[in-house]
């Protein structure tokens, strides 16, 4: 089995891990783009019911200094607000009326 | 300004005494207005000379240059130029444009010529020939300097740039002589929000597009909220609801001081509302396209913010002439956008997001909400404006209506026109001199 990437108690997350432990938004909003609804409502669905617990976990670490695997959550959680667009609002991948529009996000806090 | 008090329940709200806003401001008018001023090129050419080398240009925040020798460029396609911007030995913040005084070579950039840089360093050398640069701008080393004909260094420094720093925003002007100075170009509306703690607000997100539409095009969309719930109706359930569909939009306050104008409006107050009307997501961060919900109280603000004492205030859109938006929002964090034009057709889009830092991982979550559902928006927003931009230049249609609540709109192109007729009647009292 390869080495798990998201803090133990979320072990049953790990399958959605690789994928979705992105750091950056240009990252995150790809991902989305290139992935089927099937995928990521299966995603969602798997990770929304746990996402309170999983904040509850990040939060207890200051912001500059968490561990990677709860980095990686962090990380995870932001995938959960990107597809959440696609999954709650348009049931599609992409903003429609959005056309080929294209915004770079150039610049964003980490983590 | 005269008008009754800020008592309203989300439509309603009171007008000035002479019935509308835009009829508060006679020299305004009512009628259909003309786009063909975005559709020019000859007037482009006109606006880059008239309009953009004589206005004072926000260029970005002293936190971006925060020690001796930070520098960064822009790049300014409006004037087929670049300056760079950089704090001195003795704290002062300076722009240059960004050309040296040898043979011409872009100064400051990395790797690609065309795109913006950001750094730190003792002074700039020049990567053609080598010569070197003080942070003051002056020329301290010329390579073989003995190989010339009677240089004087002294007179090979870099070309300065009018450069003012107001609440921490840096401002440009290319004018050889500015007209004003950049308080006096403020104005009182805008320079009441000084105090507003922007120098707290350093958690950034940057976001940048380029977009087929001419920059005044793209400034109506953000200045207008008539649009939001026809254009953003699937964005949230509220929104998709018919009576707030047929509600539709009504500014609380709109103003003009000189080039500047503002509008004040309500946003939504998702923790008031009922966990139907939102989206799960939302539920989950308590964030949204308004912020988050849990915002840091930031104590009495300035007078500027909400002017009119509006208890239903949700934010303020200053649109600053030219091309420059601040916009602050109720729940304690504010965004700017800039429209640099390229093309009559055509303008970079720059929209910035600005934050108390989180201090924990709950609080960013919700900031990330708040941008990735800014994003979702100003996609529609920006595609839209190609649209527009591809059937105005059809000219089939040449007059447009535009109402109470487009007042800004109509403003915008009413100071364009004015300063491209001022810069006009001035070029041809220079000549007939």
């Amino acid at each position: 089995m390869s080495q798990a990437l998201l803090p133990g108690e979320f072990a049953d997350l790990e399958p959605y891990a690789a994928k979705w432990c992105l750091p950056t938004e240009t990252q995150r909003f790809a991902q989305r783009m290139a992935s089927t609804m099937d995928e990521m409502q299966s995603f969602y669905d798997a990770f929304f019911p746990r996402a309170e617990t999983a904040i509850q976990y990040c939060e207890k670490f200051p912001l500059d200094d968490m561990p990677e695997d709860a980095q990686r959550l962090l990380q995870l959680l932001y995938s959960l607000v990107m597809v959440s667009f696609p999954v709650e609002v348009w049931r599609q991948p992409h903003v429609p009326d959005a056309g080929a529009a294209h915004i770079e996000l150039v610049l964003e806090p980490h983590p | 300004m005269s008008q009754k008090s800020s008592e309203g329940s989300g439509l309603g709200f009171p007008r000035p005494p002479e019935g509308s806003w835009t009829e508060h401001y006679p020299e305004l008018g009512t009628e259909p207005i003309s786009y063909e001023d975005s559709i020019s090129p000859e007037f482009y050419e006109l606006e880059r000379e008239a309009i953009f080398k004589r206005a004072w240009l926000n260029v970005g925040r002293v936190e971006q240059i925060p020690r001796v020798g930070s520098y960064f460029t822009k790049e300014l396609g409006f004037a087929k130029s670049s300056i760079v911007v950089v704090r001195g030995k003795d704290g002062v913040v300076r722009a240059f444009h960004n050309i040296c005084r040898h043979r011409g070579n872009k100064l400051v950039w990395t790797d690609f010529p065309h795109q913006e840089t950001s750094g730190s360093c003792r002074q700039f050398v020049c990567k053609y020939h080598g010569w070197r640069y003080e942070l003051d701008g002056s020329c301290s080393f010329v390579q073989q300097e003995r190989e010339f004909f009677d240089l004087d260094k002294a007179a090979y420094g870099l070309v300065p740039v009018h450069c003012d720093v107001w609440a921490g925003f840096i401002f440009v002007n290319l004018a050889r002589e500015p007209e004003q100075g950049l308080r006096e170009f403020l104005g009182p509306m805008v320079t009441a929000i000084e105090g507003y703690p922007f120098d707290q607000m350093t958690e950034r997100f940057y976001y940048r597009a380029e977009v087929g539409a001419n920059w005044k095009i793209y400034m109506d969309a953000f200045q207008e909220f008539y649009h939001a719930p026809v254009l953003h109706a699937k964005q949230s359930p509220v929104a998709a609801r018919p009576e707030v569909q047929l509600a539709g939009y009504e500014g609380i306050h709109y103003q003009l001081d000189g080039p500047h104008r503002l509008v004040s409006s309500t946003s939504g107050r998702g923790w008031l509302m009922k966990p139907d009307d939102l989206k799960p997501m939302e539920l989950l961060t308590r964030s949204g396209l308004f912020g988050a919900w849990d915002a840091p109280d930031l104590g009495k603000l300035p007078a500027g913010v909400n002017p009119s004492g509006s208890r239903w205030w949700g934010m303020d859109s200053f649109q600053i002439w030219p091309n420059w938006v601040i916009l602050i929002w109720e729940r304690s964090w504010y965004l700017t956008y800039h429209y640099w034009p390229t093309a009559h057709n055509k303008h970079l889009f720059e929209g910035n997001l600005y934050f108390i830092p989180a201090k924990d991982a709950r609080e960013r979550l919700a900031h990330e909400m708040a941008a990735v559902t800014f994003k979702e928006f100003a996609m529609q927003d920006g595609n839209t404006l190609e649209a527009t931009q591809i059937m105005l230049e059809s000219r089939v249609v040449e007059r447009f209506p535009l109402n109470d609540q487009e007042i800004l709109c109509r403003h915008l192109h009413k100071v364009a026109a004015d300063w491209v007729d001022d810069y006009k009647r001035k070029r041809a009292q220079g000549r007939n001199r």
